[in-house]
């Protein structure tokens, strides 16, 4: 399998109501790699607000837009030993925002909404955004396993890859 | 079942209402929750539990609306406590740190009797 093949893809609309799909894909992915409860719930949650963030602001809360996940196992490798992990691309058509603009606002301001960025850089080992190449957004998000786990093996295909900010994941959704 | 079959209302007694949600809590069911908290304290509730003993899942939408809900509570002179939260949920509070905002109770009970 060419290491750039996103071992598991999914593609929803933006309605809300499949939010809880996806969560249960990501819960159960994640907890196959060797995740706890806990934690794989803290990924599907930082999931979950990274969509919530595209169905939001991204897209204005139009129900009927493209979203793509496309998850990777991260294998076992000399920088990340003993733990494997997971490694994610959440990529849109919506809107394009400077990635600087993509931060998790104070928590000493106590008010409803805006969490959702601090979320995810709280949950995550690395969140990286990034305008597409013509239209859209990408965010990779990689969660290393804790290192006292031990990951079930899901592939057998060559180590991990770390992500390159510069290299398309996918050139087009069309 | 709908969400807002999902979220029950009771009064033990006058000026205490117990909102329970036994759902996911996310963007698309704290719509409902908003509602049902709401008209609690429209309906004149002065002490006002959510019992998240059924929930599993919460977002920050769901962190949205409670807070939200905090702040018309005060603003009309209703204490709010939140009771039973699971450790999955207990954690979204925690990374947003939101824990000490809000009045937490180990169960129903404690919330009704302190």
């Amino acid at each position: 399998m060419d290491e750039s093949t996103p071992h598991i893809r999914l593609e929803i609309v933006s309605n809300p109501v499949y939010l809880s799909g996806a969560r249960e894909l990501i819960n159960a992915i994640a907890k196959r790699v060797g995740f706890n409860d806990l934690e794989c719930s803290k990924i599907s949650l930082a999931v979950d607000e990274a969509l919530c963030n595209i169905i939001r602001h991204g897209y204005d809360r139009a129900p009927d837009k493209p979203i793509w996940i496309s998850i990777w196992p991260l294998e076992m490798t000399p920088e990340h030993r003993p733990a494997g992990g997971l490694r994610l691309i959440i990529e849109d058509e919506a809107r394009q925002v400077s990635p600087e603009q993509m931060k998790g606002r104070e928590l000493d301001d106590i008010r409803p909404g805006g969490l959702g960025v601090h979320i995810i850089q709280e949950i995550m080992d690395d969140v990286t955004y990034e305008q597409r190449p013509e239209i859209g957004m990408r965010l990779t998000l990689v969660k290393h396993a804790p290192e006292q786990s031990e990951p079930a093996r899901v592939s057998e295909s060559k180590p991990e890859r770390s992500a390159r900010a510069d290299r398309p994941q996918r050139e087009s959704h069309s | 079942m709908s969400t807002q079959d999902a979220i029950k209302t009771t009064t033990p007694s006058d000026g205490v209402a117990v909102v329970s949600p036994s759902t996911d809590i996310d963007l698309s069911r704290s719509p409902d929750l908003r509602a049902a908290l709401r008209r609690a304290l429209d309906d004149g509730a002065k002490t006002l539990v959510v019992d998240l003993g059924d929930v599993e899942y919460m977002d920050s939408s769901g962190l949205a609306t409670l807070v939200e809900i905090m702040r018309h509570a005060k603003s009309s002179g209703a204490t709010m406590k939140l009771a039973a939260l699971h450790e999955k949920v207990r954690a979204i509070f925690e990374i947003a740190r939101l824990d000490q905002f809000f009045t937490i109770v180990p169960s129903v009970e404690d919330a009704l009797n302190t």
